[in-house]
């Protein structure tokens, strides 16, 4: 222990001597760290937020079909849950935000001048107000009150193709289970935004009592789905569900339902890996040319500290510690760099600018930079292991060294 | 100048692993550019076709108003002889008429609301790839007849097969009832679920007698084969538009506004990445230039006390640099070539791109191409990043003093 503290003063006090040159290669490390942490918490944000925007549209964390409904999402392929038996499950259990079930089936939708093809959900507007995308509040007009409401809310940007506003009435065309045309017509009471436009086209909602007797399917549903606190970790809820079906139908997590959404996630771990991984090579030259340098630089200095008994050992431990001491500074600051420079943007950058671009990556646009811890650390320890790698070859050389030879080296 | 170049040169060799370990900074930043600028620029090529020859098309004649609102009503009249006439006129493109509308199409069992598209038979192969996506049956082929045609995951979903009869329910052009019966003639599986069952297509003249068309229809697509000269294109073909009714015509970049904005997100945030590593490496230039004037201090001090000035030094050091820059330049590009040309004849995959591929009309394995641009663009860069790296310390030498630089040890 004595040992490494005279190793740690004696490397602090070394890597000073050419303050120039261990300035420059801290603040290559500096800013190779901060654009490593920087740049994952921007893409980390980026998917969390795909992810998100995604799970509110799919939407659910857990979601329960027939189980040919995926391949065949039609009104033939229902459900017979009831709610009662689902809220005495969940009821009592603190651990589910939410939970809800739904109609959704594809729909025509037909004004006096223009029709088109949505998927029509029918909802309990109780039950959504965590689950769905829209904020209820935002909505022009008034959002469905109950799940017997005899209104429709429909998206603003449908609404403009459509030419129609609220208070008009607009028909409703499906069929029911034994394929007879099931229509209705229905005052349009809100219009609602949505930060993806094409969700403002795809989706119109109505009560889901009056759906279920429009489509004439009983107290059946297309789907329910549960919301859990945390999307990237959904297995307690799965359980709790799977337990509660019990065979009756088809359980599945977000994950499997989206494989573009679930992908992403598991591309980005691995792209962060990637990405650090280039930084510190990119930096791992500098790095080991500084310490060659430091090394060639001291070669008697090195022989005489050998020839008073110094053990090779220590002088290995030397190089190295210097190392390291060098990539903890730089990254400390690099670090704290990439938080200040987080900070200002937590409130969300506006990318309006490329917004549709976005969308078709699945994305809004705006962005809320997402910090990691596990990010954090993962990449201050690949740096420090990386580097004690990388100057494994300089301080083994300088440990090589004849004291003789060394000392009476110009 | 042939001096200097030598002196240069074996300043150079005087470290060679520090020369090494610096133009190896160079050659993997270089490598690594090459590849990923052509993987890049490859993949946005790939996109921006793939997507426009699917359906979209790189230019529309549309109605004014039709590119937001898509309304029925929005349309382009007489669409037929317009089309003809264009094709007159631009034999080289390949020009077709379509009319779209919404309709809910019905089997024995099921029912579906879907996008419904009257093309031209004998013009729509040449606008669009869904002709091509065919797995059992055929195109379409007269344009009168009550035919139509959908999508694999469709036909399962409304459990019909070829052959059979399916009812299209919809209103017309005038906000009237539109109804009729067609027969299934072909059925096409493009891989996409979503995409096979959003679209169907019916002959253009059969769509016009259903939808009560009146002659007319709604976008006029041309397909140039490439986006090069579509901005010319676009000029020479609003030029002999008829002047009889008002008619617009978009670019692809206009009709799919997100195709260049996902291309431009894309773009800002590879090109943060490819700053950093260029300053990095820049940054490890400067340590060793820094390094290499400070150890020959008392060197220098000699040769400026014979006569030479900090002028020529600082160029001395430069040269030095910019001989380093161009082995990492040339030594870079090549490696970086054929690193590349390797994942063009093997394929390029990374676990989940078929995922994400798929959503944007991209192949799951991918065969990046080197050109001239994405070969030099990164290399010199680096290279003008690494000479300007070095102009501190050539700066420095100005500061010199020759007694007591030579007094260094």
């Amino acid at each position: 222990m004595h040992m490494f503290g005279i190793l740690l003063r004696l490397a602090w006090r070394n890597l000073w001597r050419n303050h120039r040159r261990t300035l420059i290669m801290l603040l290559a490390i500096v800013l190779g760290t901060w654009a490593m942490i920087f740049m994952t918490a921007l893409m980390r944000g980026m998917v969390s937020q795909m992810v998100a925007d995604g799970i509110s549209v799919l939407p659910g964390h857990v979601q329960v079909h027939h189980p040919d409904y995926r391949d065949d999402p039609s009104i033939a392929n229902l459900i017979s849950i009831s709610d009662e038996e689902l809220s005495e499950w969940f009821g009592s259990s603190a651990d589910f935000s939410a939970w809800a079930t739904r109609i959704r089936v594809p729909a025509v939708i037909t004004s006096e001048y223009e029709s088109r093809g949505v998927t029509l959900l029918g909802v309990d507007p109780l039950q959504e107000r965590d689950l769905t995308f829209v904020d209820y509040d935002a909505v022009e007009g008034r959002f469905l009150e109950s799940a017997d409401d005899n209104g429709i809310v429909i998206g603003r940007k449908l609404a403009t193709t459509l030419n129609t506003k609220v208070g008009k009435r607009i028909v409703l065309m499906s069929q029911d289970p034994e394929n007879e045309i099931a229509d209705r017509g229905f005052r349009v009471v809100g219009l609602f935004d949505a930060n993806v436009q094409a969700y403002e086209e795809a989706y119109v909602f109505a009560g889901k009592t009056t759906t279920q007797k429009m489509l004439r399917v009983g107290d059946q549903v297309s789907e329910l789905v549960v919301l859990g606190d945390d999307f990237r970790d959904v297995e307690a809820e799965y359980n709790k569900t799977v337990e509660l079906i019990d065979g009756r139908a088809e359980v599945k997590r977000w994950i499997e339902l989206d494989a573009y959404l679930g992908t992403m996630l598991s591309v980005m771990d691995g792209f962060v890996l990637v990405w650090i991984i280039v930084i510190f090579l990119a930096l791992s030259f500098g790095l080991v040319n500084t310490l060659v340098m430091a090394v060639f630089e001291r070669v008697r200095e090195i022989g005489l500290m050998l020839a008073l008994g110094m053990r090779p050992i220590n002088i290995l431990g030397q190089i190295i510690v210097e190392s390291l001491l060098l990539l903890a500074i730089g990254l400390a600051i690099g670090t704290a760099l990439a938080w200040a420079a987080v900070q200002p943007m937590k409130d969300g950058v506006d990318l309006s600018m490329v917004g549709e671009g976005m969308e078709m990556w699945g994305m809004s646009s705006v962005l809320y930079p997402e910090l990691l811890l596990s990010d954090v650390i993962l990449a201050n320890v690949v740096v420090l292991v990386l580097g004690f790698l990388a100057s494994l070859s300089p301080a083994w050389r300088a440990a090589q060294y004849e004291p003789i030879e060394a000392i009476t080296k110009v | 100048m042939n001096l200097v170049f030598r002196l240069a040169w074996r300043n150079l060799w005087r470290h060679p692993r520090r020369t090494w370990l610096t133009t190896g900074a160079m050659m993997f930043s270089n490598m690594l550019l090459v590849f990923m600028i052509s993987l890049q620029f490859g993949m946005y090529g790939l996109m921006i076709d793939n997507t426009l020859q699917a359906f979209t098309g790189h230019l529309q004649i549309q109605a004014p108003g039709f590119i937001d609102d898509k309304k029925m009503r929005q349309t382009v009249a007489n669409i037929l002889p317009l089309a003809e006439s264009l094709r007159a006129e631009f034999s080289e493109q390949n020009i077709a008429a379509r009319a779209t509308g919404f309709a809910l199409i019905s089997s024995e069992d099921r029912s579906y609301g879907i996008a419904v598209f009257g093309v031209e038979p004998d013009y729509e192969p040449g606008v669009s790839t869904l002709p091509g996506l065919l797995s059992e049956g055929r195109y379409l082929g007269d344009s009168e007849a009550a035919e139509i045609i959908i999508g694999a995951a469709l036909a399962r979903n409304l459990r019909v097969e070829l052959g059979d009869e399916l009812t299209l329910l919809g209103s017309g052009r005038d906000g009237s009832f539109a109804a009729a019966v067609a027969n299934i003639v072909g059925i096409f599986d493009s891989g996409i679920v979503d995409f096979d069952r959003s679209i169907t297509e019916v002959p253009l003249g059969f769509f016009q007698d259903v939808f009560y068309m009146d002659g007319s229809g709604h976008h006029v697509v041309i397909n140039a084969g490439s986006i090069d000269g579509v901005e010319e294109l676009q000029a020479r073909v609003s030029a002999v538009l008829p002047v009889d009714q008002e008619l617009v015509v978009h670019d692809w970049d206009a009709l799919q506004p997100g195709l260049q904005q996902a291309i431009k997100a894309d773009m800002s945030s590879a090109f943060f990445m490819y700053g950093i590593l260029v300053i990095l490496v820049a940054f490890s230039v400067l340590n060793t230039q820094l390094m290499s004037v400070l150890e020959r201090t008392h060197e220098f001090g000699i040769v400026m006390s014979l006569g030479l000035t900090p002028g020529r030094l600082g160029r001395l050091v430069l040269l030095e640099t910019s001989i380093m820059g161009v082995l990492g330049l040339v030594l870079g590009a090549v490696l970086g070539g054929l690193f590349t040309y390797w994942f063009n004849i093997n394929g390029f995959a990374y676990p989940g791109m078929d995922e994400m591929a798929a959503k944007f009309n991209l192949p799951a394995r991918f065969y990046p191409q080197v050109s001239t641009l994405s070969l030099l663009a990164g290399p010199v860069v680096v290279f003008i990043f690494t000479v300007l790296a070095a102009l501190y310390p050539a700066l420095k030498l100005h500061k010199l003093h020759p007694v007591e630089a030579m007094r260094a040890v």
